[in-house]
Parts: C-alpha cells; structure tokens; sequence
C-alpha cells in the first residue's frame, strides 16, 4: 500500500528581495553584523565545537588527547572565504561588514532553496533547525500566505493557493507570533474562529485543557508571551482539522505549557490528525515527531524518524565517576576489542565503543572485582543534536 | 516504534473536559460568520475608549460648543448656528468613523498579524469587510441618533419630507463607502504608525476645511475650489442642503462622493496588502 501524503513540497525556491518586516524568515547568518555561518568540512567544525563540551565521538577524536582544546579562529577563516564565493547568489552577505570587497548590495536572500519535504498522513512531522534555516517560509507556503517562486507544494492533494477555499476549512494554522485582535480577550478571538467553522470543539473546554480557562476575559495584548502561544495553538485546532501546521508551538512556553502543548499534539496524532511542526528544541522534535526533517540554509539536509536519524546510537560512550589513578588499560582489557577510554579529568572516566547491555555489564563487574564503585554511571547515546552538528556544523540554538 | 507511547495523560484533569480532535472539517455558513465577525468588530469598536472620544464625544462637544459659543461667522444666507452645525457634524461622524478610526484600527489589526491568520481561516476577505461595513453602519447609527437628539435638544429645526430621509440614507451610505475606501487604503498600505499619524492628521484638515464647523463660503477662493472637491464638503453640504433647506442635494455633491467611492475602494481593493 502506498503511503498517503498529506503534504509534498518539492525542490522549493523562495527568494525574497529584501528582508521580510521583522527578519523572522531572514536566515540569521544573512543578517548583517551576525556570524557567518560555518562552512567547510563539517566534521572539522564540530571537533573544534565538540571538544568544549568534552564530547566526544568520532574515531578522529579518540585519537586526540582529551581536554585538548582547538579554537574555533581557524574555522571561521575558511567561512569567510567561502562567504565571497557565495557572493554571487547572496550578494548581501556580509556586504556591511566587507564593504570594500563586495558590490552594491542587490539584497536576494534565498530563504529558501530546493527544499524537499513529504509528510505521510496521520504523523507527527517535525521541521527542525535554526532561526533563518527558511522553516517558516516553508510552511507558509504551504499554509498559502506566499507564493513560491518554484517547486511544486501540494497540501492535501491540493495546491496551497489555487484552492486556497477547499484547504482552509481542513487545515489548522498556529502562526509564529500574532494574529489576534489586540483588544479582543482571549475567549472571544477563540470563540470567533469556532465560528468559521461548521462543527468546532468547544472553546470553554480547550480554554480549560490549554489551562487558559482564567484568562478567558483578559485582551490578548495583556496575555504573557506563553498564554498568546497556547492560545495561537487553540486556534490552529478549533475547527477540528485534517492537518495542522504549527509554527514554533513550545517557544517561550514554561515547563507545564510545554507540556500541555506536546499532550495535545500526541492526542492530535492519535485522533488522526496529521501535525507538521517547525522547532529549534531537539527534545522536542525526538519526543513528539514520527519524522524529523533537519533543515539548514533552506534545504533539508537529512530526514527520518529519530531512531533512524540518530542511529549508530550504538556507537555511543559510557560516563562514570570513581576514585581518581584506575588502571584504565587494565579495564579495557575486560572491554570487548575496539573499546576505548581514558581518565580525564581525574576521577573521571570515559569509555567508547559499541555501548550495548553486555559492555555495561563488563565495565560493572570489572568495577566490581576491583573494589571500585562507580558513581554518575551513564550511557550517552547520539542525539538529534549530535546529528544536527555533524550535518551542519553549526548548533542549534 | 512511536516515542509517544510512553506519554500518559495527565491526571486530574477536570470532568467533562474531553475533546473529540478527530477531524471534522467544514466551513460554517456566510451567514454565521458575517454575524460573529460584525458583533466583534462592533464589541472592539466599542471597547476602545478612544474610538468613542472620536466618534462620539468629539462630535457632539462641537455641536454643543459651537450651538452655545457663537464664535462662527454669519453664513450667507442668515441660518442659525445650530440648524448650519448639525448637518455639518454628521458628516464628520460619518468620517470619524467610517475613516479615522476604521483607518486605524485596520492599521493595528494588519500589524498585530490578525488579517493574516484571518485569512487562514474558512472567513472569505468578502465577509471579513462586509462584518467591517456592517459594524461600521451599526456605529453611525448611534452616532445619528446621538447627535440628532442633542441636536433637537439644542434647537435644532430641520426642514424636509419624508424624501429627505431617502436623501439622508443615500448620502451617508455614498460617505461611508468614500471614507471606508479612503481609511481601507490608508491601512493597507502604510505602517500602522504612520496610520495613526496620517488618519488624524486628514481629520483634522477635513474638520477645518470640509464645510463642518466653518461655512466653505468663508475659505479662499483657491482653498474653496480644492474643498469642495473633497468627500467631507461634499457631504456635509448635502446634508446641509437637504436637512436645512428640504432641498435636494446637489448634483455635484452626489458626484464627487460617488467619485471618491470608486477610485477608493477600487485603490484599496488593488493596493491593499493583508499583512
């Protein structure tokens, strides 16, 4: 049986002339003044980032000296090199910075570029990376706010814009920031999109569910900044949709309204309701989504469940505190071959290798036969964060 | 294997408080979506204490100034204060209204991204203005009614027949439909600042220029030619010809209203952007 696709965007393009009001859909790295994003090979960057954060994970590092810092100076001279090379096609890059070298600027920004992306029926989709890696054009796009300038968008068999009054009643639409009456309280601007719709939930309920019920009477400009967002999130789901679009739904949220939000969202997919969300929150996207698509400078640059996208989780790495001077080439001798691990700093220990139930096993009973007793015992498996790093070069933030 | 398995609801949450999320899309009908989005926009309206200064208090603190201060030249033709400022002050609640504060308000609710997310919901544009116009109306009638009856308190003696209240209707509904496009354009196209700043300014030029509180006769030559080829002169001296003299109003009036409405709402319904 095919898969059914609730959403098929394919080698997207979108270039804005100049920034869109506020730069929110402007890539940061474009912003004048800001960093330069990192180019060249990516697994030397995340070496140079990576070893601050004393992780580390490739064959590479192991070879390295732990605790040896590389500084990140070296790296960005080959971003600024490739910078001018990208100059032709983003002429505003850095046009203030440099303005000596560069021409006057033309100010293209391709927010988006070639940008691919399938969303089967019924999951959860996270849209994952950094600010200005084009997400939110992205979706807007596919919510019909702006044209593309190629590639080919189709939202439930649709086309965003061209049957823009087919899609409208099916899909729910949580925008970034915005889009409430500033003196409209918050039981009114939901009460009034329940009224577009034919068969709407019930608003005092989601209020209730959202915990928003005290609220109700409070204009939304008086809202807090997590109140506006539960309530943007009400409004994309009030119409009872086919398929929502979330844009940064857990931004700014406290610990509960994150909570609310991401048991909503799981309540969603088990009704059936297909969620297309963009975040920056790696926890999130691990913990909610059936597929992340991880995008970068307005393409995807790797896309699948996170089981898939993390995998060679089992090359992981094993944590463990015990009293500082272990003979730690005596213990690797119990390990299975191809182990490796080191002492640093004292009284601290690292092993890598395949990281699986029966190394667990050996490094604690070798522990044991010695009389040792290992505190803080923890496996550190890949993360999306990880994954992002090694794709990108760059952190999310 | 999904990651949401392990997720439990959580506890203690209220009775009755189940959501059935199952899809069930549709839009309601037009009818229901014009009512909800006219009684908001009205609610809104309303609400704001300056939109009931502009529209209400600032009119009728005119009528009752200018009515008690006689401050203002003799008209030509011997009227009395009160019968020459009613007629006048209606047409500026008209463009308070229609123009200012629909200017303004518009304005905001583009900046605060409502027209936007409005417009990714079942509402059709055409409904969204026509609850717009609606509230609008719905305002002016308070306003005439207000007016009119401090109008009469003041002494007010307007001439005319049952034809001057067709008269009446024709010119506000041709006012608004000016100033609506004028105020639609205006926010559609400029920051919601430069809104603010704008839409008072024009009401405050419209005010001293726009035949309301000062006779036209009394401009210069030059600034009478520009002034009656305004909207405000030519309602105001509509309204003023029929409320005042049972007159029809004249043609002239009728045609630069009328004129003012195409070229706004067509401008507005070309240049507006949504967000």
């Amino acid at each position: 049986m095919t898969e059914v696709l609730a959403v098929e965007v394919t080698d997207l393009v979108k270039t804005y002339r100049r920034a869109p009001a506020g730069g929110q859909t402007r890539p940061r790295y474009l912003r004048a003044g800001a960093p330069e994003p990192p180019a060249g090979p990516p697994a030397q960057r995340r070496r140079g980032r990576q070893r601050t954060r004393g992780h580390a994970s490739s064959p590479t590092d192991r070879a390295d000296p732990p605790g040896s810092t590389r500084r990140p100076g070296s790296a960005a001279t080959l971003a600024d090199a490739s910078t001018l090379a990208d100059a032709s096609t983003l002429a505003d890059v850095g046009t203030e910075a440099k303005p000596d070298e560069a021409p006057a600027p033309t100010t293209h920004v391709r927010a988006v570029d070639g940008l691919s992306l399938q969303v089967a029926a019924g999951s959860v989709t996270a849209v994952l990376g950094p600010n200005g890696a084009g997400k939110t054009t992205t979706i807007e796009i596919c919510e019909g706010f702006r044209a593309a300038d190629s590639g080919e968008v189709r939202v439930l068999g649709l086309h965003p814009l061209r049957d823009a009054a087919a899609l409208r009643p099916r899909v729910g639409v949580m925008l970034q920031a915005g889009g409430m009456y500033p003196g409209a309280r918050a039981g009114e601007m939901l009460r009034l999109i329940a009224s577009h719709h034919a068969h709407p939930l019930d608003a005092g309920v989601l209020l209730e569910r959202l915990g928003l019920a005290e609220v109700a009477g409070v204009p939304f400009r008086r809202l807090s900044g997590g109140q506006q967002q539960r309530l943007s999130l009400a409004m994309a789901v009030i119409g009872r949709p086919e398929l929502v679009f979330l844009d940064e739904p857990t931004a700014g949220l406290d610990v509960q309204g994150r909570r609310d939000t991401w048991e909503l969202i799981e309540e969603l997919r088990l009704s059936g309701v297909t969620v297309v969300l963009t975040t920056h929150a790696m926890d999130e996207a691990e913990r909610l989504a059936d597929q992340v698509a991880i995008v970068n400078r307005g393409r995807v640059v790797a896309a699948g469940t996170p089981a898939e996208l993390t995998r060679g989780g089992a090359e992981g790495q094993l944590r463990f505190r015990a009293p500082a001077g272990l003979d730690v080439s005596r213990l690797l001798l119990a390990l299975p071959d191809g182990t490796t691990g080191w002492e640093d700093p004292p009284g601290h220990y690292l092993v890598q290798g395949t990281v699986d139930p029966q190394l667990l096993a050996a490094v604690t009973a070798w522990c044991a036969g010695n009389g040792v007793l290992a505190e803080d015992l923890r496996v550190e498996q890949r993360t999306l964060e990880d994954v992002f790093l090694d794709l990108t070069g760059t952190e999310l933030e | 294997m999904s990651p949401l398995a392990e997720t439990r609801p959580a506890e203690g949450r209220p009775a009755g408080a189940v959501l059935d999320l199952r899809p069930a899309p549709g839009a309601a009908s037009r009818g229901q979506m014009l009512a909800a989005q006219t009684r908001l926009e009205l609610t809104l309206t309303l609400r704001r204490g300056e939109s009931v200064l502009l529209t209400l208090i600032i009119p009728i603190g005119l009528l009752v100034f200018f009515a008690a201060v006689d401050v203002l030249p003799t008209s030509a033709t011997a009227q009395r204060s009160v019968d020459f400022l009613v007629p006048g002050v209606l047409a500026l609640a008209i463009m308070s209204t229609a123009f200012t504060g629909q200017a303004i308000a518009t304005a905001f609710e583009r900046s605060y991204g409502v027209l936007k997310r409005l417009g990714a919901s079942p509402l059709p544009r055409s409904i969204l203005l026509a609850g717009k116009s609606l509230a609008v109306l719905a305002v002016e009638i308070v306003q005439l009614v207000l007016l009119v009856a401090v109008g009469f308190a003041l002494g007010w003696e307007p001439h005319g027949s049952v034809a001057s209240v067709g008269w009446v209707v024709l010119l506000v509904l041709l006012g608004t439909a000016a100033f609506s496009g004028l105020g639609l354009l205006m926010a559609g196209t400029l920051r919601a600042e430069a809104t603010l700043a704008a839409a008072n300014g024009v009401y405050l030029l419209l005010l001293l220029i726009g035949g309301v509180v000062f006779p036209l006769e009394e401009l210069p030559g030059w600034m009478r030619v520009v002034a009656e080829a305004l909207p405000t002169a030519a309602l105001s001296d509509g309204l003023r010809a029929v409320l005042a003299e049972g007159a029809a109003p004249g043609a002239g009036n009728l045609i630069v209203l009328a004129l003012w409405s195409v070229g706004a709402l067509g401008l507005a319904s070309r240049l507006f952007r949504w967000e």
